[in-house]
């Protein structure tokens, strides 16, 4: 049994050390701001490294449990509470991990920074939030949870606020997530309709109550009410995880702090959508409509997201968009129902993405904050750390056979492949032609990098070095897990009954337990089918071409440029999601924002209503002042009138 | 005869009668350079019968009412509630007065030993248990008050609305004689009990009700309601601010001690009557109250439509039984504490010379003195009745009442009025906040006046705080009339 005060300790230390850094960071100066937050951080994640283990082990029973009881509206209960299973766990641990790590590393990549202590309190609240969002064991909290690093990652997209690319990134991803939010809300408040609860344990109860019941969203149609639900939650993971169209924040986001693009838009935060879908299983399992929805966006974002990184020249944005691309694998898996192997992606993603961002960010830093790969090129002799774990993690990402990219990346594959879902062909054609992408966007990326010749300016070659040890060590560490996790975990998360109870999966859609049945093994075994794969031949595809085109033939990109001059502005423009929202949604908001404000606003309310009203007591008030006229006998007989009045009223 | 137990009974009421009796002597013979003893007379009058008041209700039995003279006198929790309070109330005004009339050379003794007079009054209004005791009561405060209005002699302005107060006054009193006399004569007794009892029997008899109109009309008055109204603007603009705030406040909670006993105890049964009137005598108060107050530019005369919007408010709970009643007595409570604490402040700005009568005169109150500009936001916010002040819940309270006896129209009026009336409140805070102060004078305010204002006005928030218990108080001190 866990025990509810050691879950506290872990979701409020981070909290509590947010608070010192924040308002007393002053006073406690930058050594105490992340001495206390790294504390706080260190101490959650050995904690959650314990609970992991422990179920790891088999010797945890899921804790749930209402703590406290915040508001009672009717027959409507709004506890805050902890739902700590198997699946909270993995979340748990890899949340406090990566934090922990992005934190030491900070000290490295902010250290001349005047904003130290505040972005320390921010990434603790952000950890604070993160895990009352995955420990959750209602919706209510989870909004909550959902909210609040939604908020976070605001105020570090915006950190540095005296930049004006900086803050127009941070209100976009606000905005966007909006859009998502208001999905995820209207789920909410259909579970809410529907089951009359917002506990998980009580809504998956009854979960097979819905089925068949319909809603009728617009007048004259009939929505099966769970596939509503599921569409409404999903659209909120939509929000948060970045799928198209939802997506057009993450990228921007990119405007802020490296270490926060680790932690927050690539690690975690992003990875909420998955998990609370993940989490939702026994929900989505009843809406095979759903599924399919989640299924096709996951597979367009993984496919299209891929192709518009290869022609960016930004490290971070290239990073960026790679993330968009594996969060659309992770949907696709979902879509699938494979559950357990969108958790284990986003496990594995976790760890050799932020290891890419924070080896982008180190590369940053011995640039003087220089971004443009244009602008580099030959740094492998100068970063010999940075190089080496940025191979690891490319090698992962790619899913080369036995790094960990490959055991979770392999798997969705193959479950979309032995998927019948509606789409799902399509789904497997995205999944697959993206490896080829990824190998195309990744390996350029460690040319133009690493390789090749140096382009920076005189200045800048100058003062090329390593970077200091805060920072390499959460690259080492970061490392170790992006080749070690996929040997490790496959087993018992993928086919052993680690996820057992938790993620629900109807059998005839278990698409995962029979790719266990007829091609899984051992792990060992896995990674020499993989050898022989679709997805490898084309991972190498890649390598070669890139190989040709950025080693030998630099000139060949100019020439593709101009063959595929079309497709090269769609993909240089984004497919104009972008402006298509710039010019729809946002000058349409505005438009109409001002009408309203200038017809109804000014005209209706404040000129008749409010003023109009003001206008005419002001006006009565004035009329009716001369009554008391200070004589006497005018006062004495309105007394007698009224007494008059009054008793005629009552006699006759 | 009586004899040493009616005594006992109204002991509080002796005690003030003879140490009003002694100040006025004490203030013909005492050195003008020692008369800071009479207000140390006067608040250890206050003290010694609030202790004696109290005393009763903290011994170990439980309190039980008992009458006296022969049932003309009554001493129960609903009195005494409202004593405690009028004694507070009449403290902090002899503090805020004293500075204030020293600066004028109006420091006498007369006015303390009128204060007590008036006092003596207003507890015997809270205590008569029979047609003639409240009466005299009322005469009482009433003849203190005309004299009161009127303290400064040769204040053109006083003189007149003392005069306008006292022929007024007059009125109401024969009209409230008049409807006593047809009560009288249709009970056949001065008692509230025989009364009530007679009523019950007859509730529709000409006589009674017709009785009953006339007694209203005098309850009315006393208590400022539209529309017999007119004289609280002129009254309490033409008095020295010092008087304004003892008339502006404790006696409120007299004339509604008045109104309960005749009303609720003597007229009880004819509540089906006397209802709809006082819920038209509400709402004309609340409409007519606001309505003026949007005009005004003197503070006095606004605080005085204010207080006769207040008035209104109050009446809505008499429309709703003993709740009603409760959250009437709660409201009336809170409202003396913040007419005390709003005058208070007024008495307290007026140093020597100044004369604080407008709104202009508070400009910039909030860069001379933010502490005291504070205290007067507190005041004035929860005369609006805004959260989480006092005033707010008070409102709420009484507005409920009303609803729950069926007034859904009263009360919409009634919430209505109270957005518009929030308008003038509003002015004065901006006015203080922000205008530009045209002098950069000092406040002076003795350590005593200040200790008082922050008392009132803090308890603005602290009352919030204590509604339950004080709620609790008010529906037991009704439960037990």
């Amino acid at each position: 049994m866990l025990d509810k005060n050691i879950l506290l300790v872990i979701a409020m230390a981070p909290l509590a050390a947010a608070v010192v850094a924040g308002l007393f960071g002053r006073k406690i100066g930058r050594t105490g701001a992340h001495l206390v937050t790294i504390a706080a951080v260190a101490l959650s994640f050995v904690l959650s490294a314990r609970i992991l283990w422990a179920f790891v082990q088999g010797q945890a029973e899921p804790f749930n449990e209402n703590l406290y009881t915040w508001m009672v509206a009717g027959d409507l209960r709004m506890h805050v509470g902890f739902l700590v299973d198997s699946l909270t766990a993995v979340m748990m641990a890899v949340v406090t991990f990566v934090s922990l790590m992005v934190h030491v590393y900070t000290i490295g990549y902010m250290h001349d920074d005047p904003g130290y202590q505040r972005f320390f309190s921010y990434i603790s609240l952000f950890t604070f939030a993160m895990l009352m969002l995955v420990m959750s064991n209602n919706f209510l909290q989870l909004f909550f949870g959902w909210e609040a690093v939604g908020l976070v990652s605001y105020l570090l997209i915006g950190f540095w606020f005296k930049k004006e690319s900086a803050i127009f990134a941070n209100l976009k991803a606000f905005l966007v997530n909006r859009v998502g939010d208001f999905g995820f809300l209207l789920g909410i408040a259909a579970i809410v309709m529907a089951f009359g609860t917002l506990d998980y344990v009580e809504v998956f109860q009854h979960a097979e109550s819905v089925v068949g019941k319909t809603i009728s969203i617009f007048p004259g149609t009939q929505w099966q009410l769970i596939t509503f639900i599921c569409i409404a939650l999903f659209i909120g993971a939509m929000g948060k995880s970045a799928q198209a169209p939802l997506h057009v924040w993450l990228p921007d986001s990119m405007e802020g702090p490296t270490p926060i693009s680790a932690l927050i838009h690539a690690a975690t935060m992003v990875t909420a959508g998955i998990f609370m879908v993940a989490r939702m299983s026994p929900l989505f399992e009843l809406s095979e409509a759903a599924l399919s929805f989640v299924m096709l966006t996951g597979a367009f974002t993984a496919f299209f997201m891929g192709l518009v990184g290869l022609v960016q020249n930004d490290i971070k944005r290239v990073i960026a968009y790679s993330t968009l691309s594996q969060l659309g694998y992770m949907t696709v898996a979902l879509g699938v129902s494979a559950y357990n192997a969108a958790i284990f992606h986003l496990m594995t993603h976790a760890f050799f993405k932020a290891l890419l961002f924070l080896g982008a960010g180190s590369v940053i830093i011995a640039l003087h904050h220089k971004q443009d790969m244009k602008a580099m090129g030959g740094l492998r002799k100068y970063m010999p750390v940075t190089f080496l774990t940025m191979w690891i993690g490319t090698l992962a990402l790619v899913g080369f056979p036995g790094f960990s990219g490959f055991f979770s990346k392999d798997i969705i594959i193959e479950a979309t492949h032995e998927s019948h879902r509606f789409g799902a062909g399509l789904a497997y054609a995205a999944t697959l032609l993206g490896v080829l992408i990824t190998a195309l966007y990744s390996f350029r990326l460690m040319y133009l990098v690493f390789y090749g010749p140096e382009r920076m300016d005189a200045h800048a070659r100058a003062h090329v070095k390593e970077s200091p040890w805060v920072v390499t060590l959460p690259l080492i560490m970061l490392a170790i897990p992006s080749v070690v996790i996929g040997w490790l975990a496959i087993e018992p998360m993928l086919f052993g009954d680690f996820f057992k109870g938790v993620i629900v999966v109807r059998p005839e859609h278990d698409v995962v337990a029979e790719i266990g049945e007829y091609q899984f093994h051992s792990p060992a075994q896995f990674v020499l089918h993989g050898f022989t794969g679709w997805p490898f031949w084309l991972m190498l595809l890649g390598l070669a071409l890139t190989s040709y085109i950025y080693l030998r033939r630099p000139q060949v990109t100019e020439r593709l440029k101009k063959t595929f001059a079309p497709l090269y502005r769609l993909l240089r423009n984004k497919y104009y999601f972008d402006e298509f929202y710039q010019k729809v949604f946002v000058r349409g908001a505005v438009r109409l924002g001002e009408t309203l404000w200038q017809w109804l606003d000014q005209k209706l309310i404040d000129g008749v209503l409010v003023n109009g009203t003001a206008r005419l007591v002001g006006r009565f008030s004035a009329a009716i002042r001369g009554w008391q006229t200070g004589y006497l006998y005018h006062y004495a007989l309105t007394m007698v009138l009224a007494v008059v009045v009054l008793v005629a009223f009552y006699i006759f | 005869m009586f004899g040493w137990s009616d005594l006992v009974t109204a002991l509080p009421e002796i005690i003030v009668l003879s140490m009003a009796c002694l100040v006025l002597l004490v203030g013909l013979v005492l050195k003008p350079e020692k008369d800071g003893l009479l207000v140390s007379l006067t608040m250890l009058t206050l003290v010694f019968a609030a202790l004696v008041t109290l005393r009763d209700h903290l011994g170990a039995e439980a309190f039980v009412a008992r009458e006296a003279f022969n049932g003309a006198f009554v001493r129960d929790t609903f009195g005494d509630v409202l004593k405690l309070f009028m004694y507070m109330v009449m403290a902090a005004v002899v503090v805020f007065a004293k500075q204030y009339l020293r600066n004028r050379s109006l420091f006498k003794g007369e006015y303390f030993s009128l204060a007590l007079f008036a006092l003596v009054g207003m507890m015997v209004m809270v205590s008569g248990n029979n047609l003639v005791t409240l009466y005299l009561g009322l005469e009482l405060l009433a003849l203190s008050s005309y004299a009161l209005v009127a303290f400064d002699r040769n204040h053109l302005k006083a003189t007149e609305a003392a005069v306008k107060y006292f022929v007024l006054g007059a009125l109401a009193s024969g009209m409230l004689l008049y409807g006593l006399s047809m009560v009288y004569g249709a009970a056949g007794s001065l008692q509230l009990q025989n009364i009530a009892q007679a009523a019950a029997t007859q509730p529709d008899a000409r006589l009674l009700i017709l009785g009953l109109v006339f007694v209203l009309v005098g309850v009315a008055f006393k208590l400022g309601a539209a529309p017999f109204h007119m004289w609280v603007p002129d009254v309490y603009t033409g008095a020295p601010t010092a008087t304004t705030a003892l008339i502006a406040s404790a006696p409120k909670l007299a004339a509604f001690g008045l109104a309960v006993r005749l009303l609720g105890e003597g007229l009880g049964p004819l509540q089906i009557h006397w209802q709809s009137m006082v819920a038209i005598l509400a709402v004309l108060s609340i409409v007519i109250g606001n309505l003026f107050a949007i005009q005004q530019t003197n503070i006095k005369r606004l605080f005085a439509y204010s207080t006769i919007s207040h008035i209104g408010f109050m009446l809505l709970g008499f429309v709703g039984g003993a709740d009603g009643f409760a959250a009437a007595m709660f409201y009336i409570i809170t409202y003396a504490l913040m007419a005390a604490g709003g005058f208070g402040l007024l008495i307290v700005l007026s140093g020597k010379g100044v004369e604080v009568e407008n709104i202009e005169d508070l400009k910039g109150l909030n860069q001379r003195n933010g502490w005291l500009a504070f205290l007067m936001l507190l005041i004035i916010a929860s005369m609006a009745g805004f959260p989480p002040l006092v005033g707010f819940v008070s409102k709420l309270w009484v507005l409920k009442a009303a609803l729950d006896a069926g007034y859904l129209g009263l009360t919409i009026i009634a919430v209505i009025f109270a957005v518009i009336g929030a308008f003038y409140y509003l002015r004065v805070i901006k006015v203080m906040y922000f205008d530009d102060a045209q002098t950069d004078e000092a406040i002076v305010a003795s350590v005593d006046a200040r200790f008082f204002l922050n008392v009132l006005a803090i308890a603005q928030l602290a009352l919030v705080l204590l509604t339950p218990m004080l709620l609790d108080v008010c529906s037991s001190a009704i439960a037990a009339l």
